[in-house]
């Protein structure tokens, strides 16, 4: 995946959780995710189409989406309560709407959030499109942005100019 | 002053509605979408709706364009993530005031209230001035 589609996550989230909820990220290596993981307990998730395709998870812990959670909205809520799903869809949707604005001349949609809650699950996605984890170190836990996103125009491009040729 | 706040994050509606209580703002109706909004909306009078655009049923956009149809002096202040300046501008066309991009911080939306409630009480100043000479060039 094209590092111009990983930057635009990385000043986001930042911006969002600094801006929200006064608390600084640290981003780690991105790596590639394997098939067996890693798992999660809440994963909140956007849809992006248009120019670029896919999907973007923000997955982490329920101790620590309970940590940003009660940041976020000023009070403590527990994984079962519906604001609690609410508040990680919102920040899910913050997220992925900042970084969109600034992909370089693409222009894409974001669909409502998702939210999954379960202990240690996981998320099937897409088979040909890898997923790039990028794990965010805050005081409340780490946070796993998986951006599983391809673009649509460039995959264009070579189909169009190979029958212009023919 | 009657405030109709519209996003479909019940997180997002409370924490907009502290930052309006802090301006003193207390009469405030929220609607989860576009549709329920224009099912509130017209018993309600609002005069400052606060709209986000990405929604189900019916989204913000929508929502402002069906609005303006009838009532062309309410003003909106769109609260959104999208902050392409294409969006802007396309807001902006479809009838919006003013335009607050998340993350916010209370106080850029307090600010981004004020000078849009300034400006329509400016407004509103203005077109009733003129209306008194307009009616008088009539008469005359």
């Amino acid at each position: 995946m094209d590092a111009m589609y990983i930057k635009p996550f990385i000043a986001s989230i930042s911006n969002v959780f600094s801006t929200m909820m006064q608390l600084p990220v640290t981003v780690k290596e991105p790596f590639v995710k394997s098939a067996e993981g890693p798992s999660s307990d809440v994963s909140g998730i956007i849809g992006m189409s248009g120019d670029v395709m896919g999907s973007v998870v923000l997955s982490f812990s329920n101790a620590t989406a309970e940590n940003i959670v009660a940041l976020f909205c000023g009070q403590k809520y527990d994984a079962g309560s519906p604001d609690f799903a609410d508040a990680v869809g919102e920040i899910v949707n913050m997220v992925s709407g900042g970084a969109k604005a600034l992909f370089k001349d693409r222009k894409v949609s974001i669909s409502c959030p998702s939210v999954v809650l379960g202990t240690n699950h996981k998320l099937a996605k897409q088979t040909d499109v890898p997923t790039v984890v990028i794990p965010c170190a805050t005081d409340c836990g780490t946070v796993n942005i998986e951006i599983s996103i391809k673009d649509t125009r460039a995959a264009a491009i070579p189909a169009a100019a190979a029958s212009a040729q023919a | 002053m009657r405030i109709l706040l519209v996003d479909d994050s019940k997180t997002m509606r409370n924490i907009q509605k502290a930052v309006l209580a802090q301006l003193g703002h207390t009469d405030v109706l929220e609607a989860c979408d576009g549709q329920d909004a224009l099912s509130k909306a017209p018993a309600f009078k609002p005069e400052l709706m606060l709209v986000d655009w990405n929604m189900p049923n019916m989204d913000g956009l929508t929502f402002v364009k069906t609005w303006r149809q009838n009532n062309k002096s309410t003003p909106i202040i769109m609260v959104t993530t999208e902050a392409e300046k294409s969006r802007v501008i396309e807001a902006i066309k479809a009838g919006v005031n003013n335009y607050v991009v998340k993350p916010f911080t209370p106080d850029l939306l307090s600010q981004r209230i004020q000078e849009t409630l300034q400006r329509a009480g400016a407004q509103a100043a203005a077109q009733a001035a003129a209306q008194p000479q307009a009616a008088a060039s009539v008469v005359r």
